[in-house]
This record gives structure tokens, sequence and C-alpha cells, in this order.
């Protein structure tokens, strides 16, 4: 085949999903920051000329709480969900293929069980008058009038909750790979359980761990539903004021300006990992 | 040697954890009790409330008709795009591969946020069309990675074999290809089935007034504590359809 119908092969191919995503994905991304420096109209669309003062808007301190509280939440939820997702992926990868494949299927579906309802279940689990509030009463572990939703804690339970399958899966991926009698070896050469998983295991899954932690906090950075629904007032995320920007306030420009700061903070975190990555296979090679 | 007792032990706690709030709700959805604090016997009252709940069934309708279109067209260009991302070694393809694995790592808010603005500036009225765009937009890149995965395992010596017997290239990649590659494709089908019908906050930034998915009737019937019980039934029902199309999909990607 010459070069020239493969070359034209290579873009027919390609074409299909370059331009959808160039039309949906790129395009729209660029039109959220480019909208930041639009007026609002009083429709709840997009004025015409250009302006500054939603920049200055958004750069107000008081976003500052907001912004700490939403890189707090992901951040501990991100630690949460590694320290429980590294032993399990190290457990998933060391028993046999026909209880892998059990473990694997338990860890899918409720990661794919819908979103809401997965939020909803909680809500009735720490409902006042809920099953563990009554087990707790009982227990006397917290008083009659204690509530276990609507606070920071609820709103760190369920992120983690529902992030969860996105470490435990690359960890799985990774840990699948790894090479066991690294352990053994280690274990010969006189290292404890606890030195071996952390000096030997860990390192070895470095790529998965990597991969897990950014999925975990850039997709917890963007939540709205989950302080929405099991929060209080006071545990407003990034995202919460996003969405409150468009459906209540109907101000696309100033909704724009933050999504386009989150969006800075999601690619950052990436655009580093990329460069490291890169930056160690080179290494890995020389 | 013996080794620690401690990864089987927190992997049985996860599952605990992963699975306990689901039990509980679907416990709930079969007890008489309205906030389902104490046991008050079985009952099929839910059920047949959510029979007679015709919004919900009307926005299942709805939900299903953008799946089924939606992941359709995903499975056409995801397949398209795996088979050029294997196959190729370019610049265009380095371009190709970081469009297809942003969307992956795009927070959800971001996506239905940017797509508002796209409908906004060009004056594209939202609603099922939207909609479909953008469940299109967000399960393209997960049917890629799912086809792409399998075209990794594909041994493309089959396709020279065919052609050194005679087969013309269309032969081949009707006869020997697609066949082989179908399983990956479904798998990756089904995954953007379950993502499309799972879909709430995308959908809520791009859908119009007269467009409500089953996402959205349940976020608004959770705001109503009246259909709290029939949310359970719901749920119940929607995590049953899961654990089915979860084990198909899991048999069709691990078929040779």
């Amino acid at each position: 085949m010459s070069t020239d119908r493969q070359r034209s092969k290579q873009w027919l191919l390609t074409l299909p999903s370059l331009a959808w995503l160039a039309v949906f994905f790129v395009i729209p991304a660029v039109l959220v920051i480019v909208t930041a420096f639009r007026p609002a109209d009083l429709h709840g669309g997009v004025g015409a000329g250009w302006t500054m003062a939603t920049v200055h808007e958004v750069s107000d301190p008081a976003y500052v709480p907001i912004l700490w509280r939403t890189v707090w939440f992901s951040g501990v939820t991100t630690l949460v969900c590694l320290a429980l997702a590294l032993p399990m992926a190290f457990q998933m990868a060391r028993v046999g293929p026909r209880m892998r494949q059990v473990l694997l299927l338990l860890v899918v579906i409720p990661f794919l069980s819908n979103f809401l309802i997965r939020i909803f279940a909680w809500k009735s689990l720490l409902h006042p008058e809920g099953p563990l509030t009554r087990l707790l009463v009982w227990l006397h572990f917290i008083s009659e009038d204690a509530m276990l939703l609507n606070n920071a804690g609820t709103v760190l339970l369920v992120l983690i909750y529902t992030q969860l399958p996105f470490a435990i899966l690359p960890l799985y991926a990774a840990a699948e790979k790894f090479d066991f009698s690294l352990l053994d070896a280690a274990r010969d050469l006189g290292a404890g359980p606890w030195r071996s998983f952390s000096k030997v295991f860990v390192p070895g899954v470095r790529r998965g761990l990597v991969s897990a932690a950014v999925m975990v906090f850039v997709c917890s950075l963007g939540q709205y539903v989950i302080p929405q629904m099991v929060g209080g007032a006071s545990d407003e995320m990034l995202g919460s004021k996003i969405a409150q920007r468009v459906f209540s306030d109907r101000n696309l420009p100033h909704a724009s300006a933050l999504a386009a700061g989150l969006m800075l903070a999601v690619l950052v975190p990436m655009l580093i990992v990329a460069v490291w990555q890169r930056f160690g296979r080179k290494e890995a090679a020389s | 040697m013996r080794h620690s007792r401690l990864p089987a032990l927190i992997t049985l706690v996860v599952i605990v954890f992963l699975f306990a709030p689901l039990v509980v709700l679907i416990t709930n959805s079969f007890n008489a009790s309205r906030f389902g604090g104490e046991w008050e016997g079985f009952t099929w009252n839910w059920y047949e409330k959510l029979w007679e709940a015709e919004e919900v069934w009307e926005s299942l309708w709805i939900t299903l008709k953008i799946a089924v279109s939606a992941s359709l067209a995903a499975m056409i260009l995801g397949t398209l795009a795996a088979y050029a991302l294997h196959r190729f070694r370019s610049w265009l393809q380095d371009v190709h591969s970081l469009l297809i694995t942003l969307p992956l790592v795009m927070p959800d808010i971001l996506m239905g946020m940017s797509l508002l603005a796209l409908f906004v500036l060009t004056g594209v009225e939202t609603g099922l069309l939207t909609i479909w765009i953008a469940h299109v937009t967000f399960c393209l890149s997960f049917v890629t990675m799912v086809v792409l995965g399998r075209l990794q395992d594909f041994d493309f010596t089959l396709i020279d074999a065919a052609r050194d017997l005679g087969a013309t290239r269309v032969q081949a990649v009707k006869k020997i290809l697609l066949p082989l590659l179908l399983p990956g494709v479904l798998a990756g089908g089904l995954l953007a089935f379950t993502l499309s019908i799972d879909d709430y906050v995308i959908t809520f930034f791009v859908s119009g007034p007269g467009t409500t998915t089953l996402p959205l009737r349940v976020a608004s019937m959770m705001k109503t504590s009246r259909s709290l019980p029939v949310i359970n039934a719901l749920s119940t029902l929607l995590i049953a359809s899961t654990f089915i199309l979860a084990a198909l999909s899991f048999r069709l990607q691990r078929r040779a």
C-alpha cells in the first residue's frame, strides 16, 4: 500500500472521533474560558462585549474558604481511598483467578449502580429515623438528638464511598502485573510484612498509585451533588457554587469564571503527572 | 511463611462498606415502615405505588431511548477511534489519544458546564438532542478504551493469513476482524449504556424543561419526602438490572 493511501486511510478512521471531540469537547472547554470575560445578560444568557468584572468578582476573598474546603475534602478523600484500596488491590492480585473475578464484580457493581441512588442509600441509612441512628442511640454511642446527616463528616464519608472504586480499579490493574516473588525475596532477606509491603509492593505499583490518586482527587474537586444532598449549609464545595450560579442566579459568565478556575486546578496536577511520568520513563531508559 | 491477614481483613471491610447501604436500601423497599428504622412487616406496597407512578415510566422511556442511541453512536465512533489508535503511530494519533483520554478525567460538572455554554452561545435549544450529544461525548472515550484493550490482544496475522488465502480486504474485515472484535465492542457498548442511564450531573446541565431522564426524575423525587419508599423500590430494580448488565459484560469480556 502506498503511503498516500495509508495516510488517507488513517485520516478517514481518525476523523469521526477527532471531529466529534473537537466540536463537543475542545470548543466548549475554550468557550467556558472565553465566557468568563463576557458580561451576563438578564435572561441567563451572555451579553455582548467584553469585561473583566467577573474575574474581579471571582477573586473575592469570600471564595477562599470554599476553595480551601474543596481542596481539603478532596485531599482527605484521596488519602483514605488510597489507604483502603492499596491493601485491597494487594489482596485481589494474590487470590486465585476465580475469587479475583468475584471480587472484581463486587467492586464494579456498586460502582455502576446509579450515583444518586448510592447517595440516597446513605441518606436513608443515616436518617434520624434510620437504622444506624437507632442502633447507635441504643448502644449509647450518640445522644437522642445527634445528627448523622448534614455535616462535613457525612460529606467526606459519602465522597469516600463514591470515589473508592476509582482508586481500587487502577491499583488492582497495577497489582495484577506486580511480580509477587519480589515479596518472597524481601521476606527471605529479613523484611517484615509491613516493611516488604511499604518498600517493595507500594513502589512496585507506583504508576497505578499515581493514576488512582489523580482520578480520585480530580473527580472529588468537581463534586456538588454530595455536599448538596448530605451536607450542611457550611459544606459547600466549588462545584456547588458553579451549579448555583448556573441554575439559581442564571449568571453564566460567573459560573464560567469559576469553572475556568476549576479547569486549571484539574489540568495543572495532571500536567505535572504527565511530565513526571515521561521524565520517569526517560530515566528508566537511560 | 504465613503472610499477614490484614489485607484480607481490609478487603472484607471494604466490601461490607460498599454493600451495606445498598442492602439496607433493598431491604427497606420491602419494609412497611416509611423510614425503615424498624422492620414493620413485608410489603409489596412501594412496588405497587411505583407501578402506578406514570411519570417514572415516562422518564424511563426517555432514558432508554437516549441510552440506546447514544451507546450505538459511541460504539461506532469508539471502534473506529480504537482501530486508528492501535494501527497508526503519528503526531495525529498523539493528538487523538490525548483528546480521547481527557474526557475520562474531566469532572462531570465541567463537561456539563462547557456543553451548556456551547448550546447557549450557538442558540441550540436544550432537550433530547443536546442530552444525546452530551452522552455520546462522554461514552465515546470509554468505548474506545475497552475496544483498544481488546485490539491489543488481537492477533493481526489472522488478517494476513486470510488475505494470503485470497480474501479481499472487505472480506477479511467482515469475516475475521469484526466477529473476533465484537465481544469487545459489545462490552464497550454495554458500559456506555450503563453510564448513559446513570448520568445525572451532565444531563442536568444540558436538559431542557420537557425532557426528564430517570436520574433527573429520581433527584426531584428525593426532594419530596412523600415518595421516599417508592425510590427504594425503584432503586432495587435498578440495582438488579445493573447486576445483570455487569455480569453480562464480564462474560463478554472474558470470552476469547
